[in-house]
């Protein structure tokens, strides 16, 4: 074994010795990966030297990651939990990097209208109550729409998933059966209906599937022409998920009170659509550490500039407000 | 007269079941490849083999990076598994009377039957857990631990067919035997010792589940087998798995490419290898 | 293969073999079987390292994992059942499906075909064993779970749906399309030992069996299939074996649900799919670790199908039997 790790070791030293290149890899987070890859592709066209690797693995397995040291820096729509945060090696911090919003994406060719949903037939399409399209309670939500009496499939997430974390969050947030039944969690077990990995499969599983509905990040429902529904928010108004919508479910929160971590489903607001969060990037606090140092540059870039990809990738920028102050932490 | 009728009738039932049986087991092979021919063919392109991947949703880019990546750690794999598994497979053929080479049958027989995916945790463990990164080494050494049954049982079959007479020859000229073993024995078998280890490497090239979490995947050529790196049945699983329609798109040629490969190798195979041999040989790995 | 008795049995040679390599044999001798002792080792680590692994997750559940019902990260329950239970059934429906036709194209090869045909039809069968797990998994996806949710199911439903298994709604994604699929990816395995085993009766077994006036469907059943049981068992347990190990193709058309469900048409979760799913996700230590257990348990069953396969085939088929006669000539 000695031996082994010996021969390894040599062996890696050869190869980082040969490249000038700054080599980061990071994992986590599907929710936040169309926008990040954007960024990091932009990114490198400015700075030639910096090569940024990133897995979308799910946000469980980006804190996983992380505690382990395996990647330099993770990526998750869940802010860690206590627990998760104890045990850790150095001290982690979660940098918010853009808004985005669960969708509730379907599949119903027949339907050409928009379907409008509240929190309670939601809950009970993916608790297993509602089985059939043409149920009453959807149909009293959408008296112009004509419904088929198809099965419904809901379509959730296999993996460890800050998606699932935040849509979890929501339901539990309005139903306190969804909260016995199922609680909030990044993975949890759900009553009914098939897994698809990461936000990539679960949209392709909605897609590919007649009577399916499923729950993913606004970009993929968007790129993928996908329809989502209105969801009733707090004050009764139908809202669809729009960038608009995101960013007045987070105008009235304070993060940099809460350390920058905190959920903002179900906000107050006319405006304001109901499943919507921040993703976060983490980043482990150790000291002289090339790669942290490149993340910290780029995060400064990702909060200024890049803030303006924001929009053609149908995430939300952050308030103004909060880039500032996260700009001060980063920087430290 | 009439149970004689009834004979013949169930006869000619029986043999058309049969064909129908044929045609039913032969179906999915057509239908898997012309499926492949159909989307993967057309999707194939220079840029598939030329290019980098674009970020998420855009359309273009390629998968050059994955096909280096399998090349590499394919490589590194066999030069890790291929020495040790002739060695192995000449010791079996060679001296396979005592309990080590019982104990190594045994072992061979159960790494062959070990699903891939359990080896994939063994080099998580193994590596990517103490190096604390994803890394092609960790992928590279789940791929030699599939090819290394493979190509001992191969290189064992192929050498138990030289008859008995050709080493005595060589012992009775006075050879020791590690030198009858060395230039007689095996040099006279290296074609189809090679075709053998290439079969192990074409079967170690398709596979996915190993690689998941030891090389994961990289969206960038990468060199150190200190980092992660993409391979062609990865990216195909993570394309194909996706909603956009360009990725879903070079997952198909990218199975395509993979099929080509995977098929070639074991045609050629066929071609080239002692026929006996190979038939053991294949009898004993489809288990 | 070379016995000890042959060199001695010439003195020259023994004299001829003290001055030129005596020495270099015991050497080279002891250098295999270091290697082979590593290779040993290298196994034996393997079964260590997962057991050290499962180790929290054994202390935690212990047997249990295998009765209760939960696989629920965030409660910290975890249990092999639901997974085990989709293991056996996918693999189990596979081999229903693909045992007699592989047993049928089996007999077609060896006593119907004209031998030059019988080799193409073989080869072909065997390239469908050359094509990566990946491959079918896509090609599941995107062709076979249309089919079966566009067809197959509606056919089912409306001749059997009287019974549980064909009852629920089906979207393509399920049991039933990875069956279909493992199927497909065993039917090689089965065809290619049955081969032998049917090859190995003896000619003259089969011509006495003609020249009764059997008909050549009283032929095969009398002459070839009845000695022939042993050995075809042998072909479709080592079948079962490879089914239940396969992991790509199962896990990207299995619709990954740890619940247990009575219809085929319900989406589960074998043990290699779970593991493929969530090996690179779990967050906690116990999640991982039970995913070890849950490989370890596979393992395990692969290991006692694989052994008990090869056990029937080289014990009671005429294989062995054949093979013991070479031996002896």
């Amino acid at each position: 074994m000695r031996l082994f790790s010996l021969l390894f070791i040599s062996l890696a030293l050869c190869s980082t010795s040969a490249s000038a290149l700054t080599k980061i890899n990071g994992a986590g987070a599907t929710f936040p990966y169309p926008i990040y890859s954007k960024w990091f592709s932009e990114y490198q066209k400015i700075n030639k030297d910096v090569q940024f690797n990133y897995q979308s693995i799910g946000s469980g397995g980006g804190i996983r990651q992380v505690l382990k040291e395996t990647v330099d820096f993770g990526a998750t729509d869940a802010p860690m939990l206590e627990k998760e945060m104890a045990k850790a090696k150095s001290p982690i911090t979660h940098i918010p990097t853009v808004l985005g919003a669960v969708t509730v994406a379907y599949n119903l060719p027949e339907v050409s209208g928009d379907l409008k949903l509240d929190a309670k037939t939601l809950v009970n399409i993916f608790l297993g109550t509602i089985t059939k399209w043409n149920h009453k309670d959807i149909a009293i939500l959408n008296p112009d729409l004509k419904l088929p009496a198809k099965d419904i499939l809901p379509v959730y997430r296999a993996d460890g998933s800050g998606t699932t974390n935040i849509f979890t969050d929501y339901m539990s947030a309005v139903s306190k059966d969804f909260k016995d039944k199922v609680g909030v969690g990044k993975a949890v077990s759900w009553p009914i209906g098939i897994g698809g990995k990461g936000n990539e499969g679960v949209t392709n599983m909605v897609k590919q599937t007649p009577g399916s509905i499923g729950y993913i990040e606004l970009a993929y429902a968007l790129n993928n022409n996908l329809k989502t529904v209105a969801i009733k928010n707090k004050s009764g108004k139908f809202v669809s998920p729009t960038i608009e919508g995101i960013s007045a479910s987070a105008a009235k929160t304070d993060l940099a009170s809460q350390g920058f971590k905190g959920s903002i489903v179900n906000a107050d607001g006319d405006d304001a659509y109901p499943i919507s969060a921040f993703t976060y990037i983490l980043l482990p606090t150790k000291t002289n550490n090339v790669q942290l140092e490149e993340v910290k540059k780029f995060l400064v870039w990702a909060l200024t500039k890049g803030q303006s990809f924001t929009k053609e990738l149908h995430y939300a920028p952050l308030p103004a407000n909060l880039a500032k102050q996260l700009l001060e932490v980063v920087k430290k | 007269m009439n149970q004689f009728k009834f004979r013949k009738v169930r006869n000619k039932l029986f043999l058309f079941s049969l064909s129908i049986a044929a045609v039913v087991c032969l179906a999915p092979l057509i239908m898997v490849t012309s499926f492949m021919l159909q989307k993967g063919a057309a999707s194939l392109d220079l840029d598939f083999f030329t290019k980098l991947p674009v970020p998420v949703g855009e359309a273009g880019g390629g998968m050059l990076h994955a096909i280096l990546g399998t090349i590499y750690m394919v490589t590194l794999g066999s030069l890790m598994a291929v020495p040790l598994g002739l060695i192995g497979g000449i010791y079996l053929s060679e001296y396979g009377k005592g309990g080590i080479s019982k104990a190594l049958r045994l072992a061979t027989d159960v790494m062959t039957g070990i699903p891939s995916i359990i080896i994939g945790i063994f080099a998580y463990i193994l590596l990517v857990v103490p190096f604390k990164s994803f890394s092609a080494l960790s992928g590279a050494v789940a791929l030699a631990i599939i090819i290394l049954p493979v190509v001992i049982r191969s290189s064992e079959e192929i050498l138990k067919l030289v008859p008995k007479h050709i080493r005595e020859a060589g012992l009775a000229l006075g050879l020791p035997r590690w030198k009858v073993i060395l230039f007689i024995i095996v040099r006279g078998n290296l074609s189809a010792l090679f075709t053998g280890v290439m079969l192990a490497i074409a079967r170690a090239s398709g596979e996915t589940a190993p690689l998941l979490f030891t090389a994961f995947g990289n969206m960038y050529l990468s060199y150190s087998p200190m980092e992660p790196m993409a391979s062609l049945p990865v990216q195909i699983y993570t394309y194909a798995i996706s909603p956009f329609e360009d990725w879903q798109r070079q997952s198909w040629a990218g199975a395509f490419v993979l099929i080509i490969l995977v098929i070639g190798v074991n045609l050629g195979a066929r071609f080239l290898m002692n026929p006996k041999a190979l038939k053991n040989f294949l009898k004993r790995s489809s288990s | 293969m070379l016995n000890q008795q042959t060199h001695n049995a010439t003195p020259t040679k023994s004299i001829a073999k003290k001055l030129s390599g005596a020495y270099g044999d015991k050497v080279a001798k002891v250098f295999m079987q270091t290697v082979a002792l590593a290779i040993l080792a290298l196994l034996f680590l393997m079964v260590y390292l997962l057991f050290e692994m499962s180790l929290e997750a054994i202390k935690e559940f212990g047997f249990g994992f295998l009765t209760s019902t939960d696989w629920d990260p965030i409660m910290e329950e975890f249990s092999a059942l639901p997974f085990f239970y989709g293991t056996l059934v996918t693999s189990i429906l596979a081999l229903l499906i693909a045992a007699p036709i592989s047993v049928m194209v089996a007999i077609f090869i060896t006593d119907i075909l004209p031998v030059k045909l019988g080799q193409v039809l073989g080869l072909f069968v065997e390239m469908i064993a050359a094509i990566p797990s990946i491959v079918f998994g896509l090609w599941g996806l995107f062709f076979l779970a249309p089919i079966v949710r566009e067809q197959i199911t509606p056919l089912l439903k409306s001749t059997l749906g009287f019974l549980p298994i064909f009852q629920g709604p089906s979207f393509g994604i399920g049991v039933l399309t990875a069956s279909i699929i493992l199927a497909i990816m065993i039917l090689p395995t089965i065809t290619s030992i049955s081969r032998e085993v049917f090859k190995s009766v003896p000619q003259h077994q089969k011509e006495a069996a003609l020249a009764l006036g059997a008909t050549r469907e009283e032929m095969i059943r009398l002459a070839v299939l009845r000695p022939s049981f042993s050995g075809i068992t042998g072909a479709i347990v080592l079948g079962f074996g490879r089914a239940l190990g396969e992991t790509m193709a199962v896990a990207m058309v299995i619709g990954n649900s740890s619940r247990i469900s009575a219809s085929l048409f319900a989406p589960g979760a074998t043990m290699s799919s779970v593991i493929a799913n969530e090996y690179a996700e779990a967050s906690a230590g116990l999640h991982l670790s039970s995913l070890c257990y849950v490989g370890l348990l596979l393992f395990l069953v692969t290991l006692v199908v694989n052994s008990s396969a090869r056990f029937i085939v080289w014990k009671f088929s005429p294989i062995a039997r054949s093979a013991r006669k070479d031996k002896r000539a």
